[in-house]
């Protein structure tokens, strides 16, 4: 597993694909930043800075992802992986980490524009770390959905655009609710929708249902990545 | 030290292999022979793991690789079809990559070093995969199957697309490691199985066709023999001689094909040698001899008269039960 991890975090700096996810979420979180707080001159737009992170999360996020599986397959790398002495939860583990690592380091360094607000006034520090932390666990789980939707391809482009589709769906869970007027149906969507999820995290409040809800997300598209391994070995 | 007992894999309703069973001595170089599409990458791809059977057993050193797969996996290596290398990274990542995915003990660095002497890349162990040629990509591919000195190697069509030069030296390569561990070798050129192999698997449709020593293999469908022989004298008669001399089953006149002689083909009768006869037949009217040559019979050759035969057997059989 660590081979892979390893392996698969210098691919993403071998190829464009790294410096093009870690560009564009900057440049992208950067133009957003500058708008909602320090042109506005107020933190009291931060929470829509947030709203928009994750709507830029869902389409840089399957930059990411979709060449994870889709790449192996269609150059036959697949073969010298599965047949090497490793699990397939290993192999899937070691990929998702891998992903997991180039964004978690840059969400790290997107954090040094919190700093700035600091020099201007007195933002509430709290708020803004579960708000990152809330952005953590919301990433991590569109990576996982990602990685799934990579390995049912061998093109990377239907693997980027499936999972733009998916990511986006997952957020918009939040808006067909308001829109819905069964009290049951509504509460079942909601308890899907990410961005319900996520509001926990918005007043500072490390939400341990929202913790699980994330973190089942990523366990289940990770297992549902191995059961497509699995399965495609059989037919 | 592998086995393969009732092997069936079916692709939807297309059944890729059914029921192969052969087994593969330690140390020995078993050539695996069949056209295309006759189920020889399935096989293998079943053997390593990659695929799983629809039914049936293989095992490697005595360990199921279904039931154990990593500790099965450990003991093989495995060269697929199309080498499977990543274009971005240069030739010392990708072997490093792969040294750490099997997690050798051997210090690393010797190991690689020793493997790319072996397989003659070391002067482009800093290259970026990419820019190789074939041969070399190939070679890589080998280099990445010898990491952590597996038992058994097994090589899906090594050779393909090479040059001549190349071929010979792989084939040497394969001879060479044939020594050291129990290797599976695929292929559908028959020098190259004559040439390397022990022991041959022949398999058509996904079905066992012959399981036999190389020499056997020849010797059982070699009865009869192809020749090329170039005759000086008037084409007619020589060809009606040629058609009444006993033991000569086919003659065909190949037409001129140099100034003075004119080329026959000869098919002599299964387990006859008809080159004396020829001879002193041909020197006894007067009409020189200036060439004759055993044409190689071709894997084509071999696949039709095994598959015959075994259709004359089943034929037998069908009508011994009536």
């Amino acid at each position: 597993m660590f081979a892979i991890y390893k392996r698969e975090l210098k691919a993403y700096f071998l190829t464009p694909i790294g410096y093009i996810f870690c560009g564009i979420f900057l440049a992208l979180s950067g133009i957003s930043f500058s708008v909602t707080t320090l042109l506005a001159q107020s933190t009291n737009s931060l929470p829509f800075y947030f709203m928009i992170m994750i709507g830029i999360f869902a389409i840089i996020i399957p930059i990411l992802t979709m060449r994870l599986f889709a790449e192996d397959r269609r150059g036959r790398t697949e073969q010298v992986l599965l047949t090497a002495p490793v699990s397939l939860t290993g192999i899937v583990m070691g990929k998702y980490l891998a992903a997991l690592t180039v964004f978690t380091a840059t969400l790290a360094v997107n954090s040094f524009n919190f700093v700035l607000l600091f020099q201007y006034g007195e933002p509430n520090a709290v708020n803004i770390l579960a708000n990152i932390f809330g952005l953590f666990l919301i990433g991590s789980a569109f990576i996982a959905i990602g990685i799934f939707l990579s390995s049912l391809t061998e093109n990377q482009l239907i693997a980027v655009i499936t999972s733009i589709g998916a990511t986006m769906g997952l957020i918009s869970l939040k808006f067909i609710a308001d829109e819905i007027k069964f009290e049951f149906v509504r509460v079942i969507i909601k308890w899907f929708s990410v961005m319900d999820r996520y509001a926990p995290f918005t007043n500072e409040l490390f939400d341990i249902t929202s913790i699980v809800y994330f973190i089942s997300l990523s366990a289940v598209f990770i297992f549902l990545t191995v059961r497509v391994y699995e399965k495609r070995r059989w037919s | 030290m592998i086995e393969i007992l009732n092997v069936s894999k079916s692709f939807g309703n297309k059944k890729a292999v059914e029921d192969l069973s052969f087994n593969v001595i330690e140390g020995e170089i078993l050539g695996f022979l069949g056209p295309n599409g006759a189920g020889k990458s399935t096989t293998m791809n079943i053997i390593t793991g990659y695929l799983s059977a629809t039914t049936g057993t293989a095992k490697i050193d005595g360990i199921d690789i279904l039931e154990n797969p990593i500790e099965a996996k450990r003991r093989i290596g495995f060269l697929p079809e199309i080498p499977p290398l990543y274009p971005e990274m240069t030739v010392k990542e990708f072997l490093g990559f792969i040294y750490d995915l099997k997690e050798c003990r051997f210090p690393k660095e010797p190991h690689l070093r020793e493997i790319c002497e072996v397989v003659k890349i070391d002067d482009v162990y800093n290259r970026i995969i990419k820019n190789l040629s074939k041969g070399y990509r190939q070679r890589v591919g080998i280099a990445q199957a010898l990491i952590g000195n597996p038992k058994v190697l097994i090589f899906d069509e090594p050779t393909i697309g090479l040059d001549p030069r190349q071929i010979i030296e792989i084939r040497n390569l394969i001879k060479m490691l044939g020594k050291e561990h129990t290797v599976i070798l695929s292929t559908h050129i028959l020098p190259e199985v004559q040439a390397v192999c022990d022991r041959i698997v022949v398999i058509n449709q996904g079905k066992l066709v012959a399981n036999e020593k190389t020499e056997d293999l020849i010797l059982a469908v070699d009865g009869s023999r192809k020749l090329m022989a170039k005759i000086v004298g008037p084409e007619a008669d020589v060809l009606k001689m040629l058609k009444s001399t006993s033991g000569i089953r086919y003659v065909e006149s190949l037409g001129r094909r140099d100034t003075d002689s004119i080329s026959y083909m000869i098919e002599s009768e299964d387990k006859i040698d008809i080159r004396k006869t020829l001879f002193y037949n041909l020197s006894k009217n007067g009409w020189p001899l200036v060439g004759l040559e055993g044409m190689e019979l071709n894997l084509e050759d071999i696949f039709i008269r095994l598959i015959n035969k075994e259709k004359k057997g089943t034929e037998k059989k069908k009508r011994g039960a009536k």
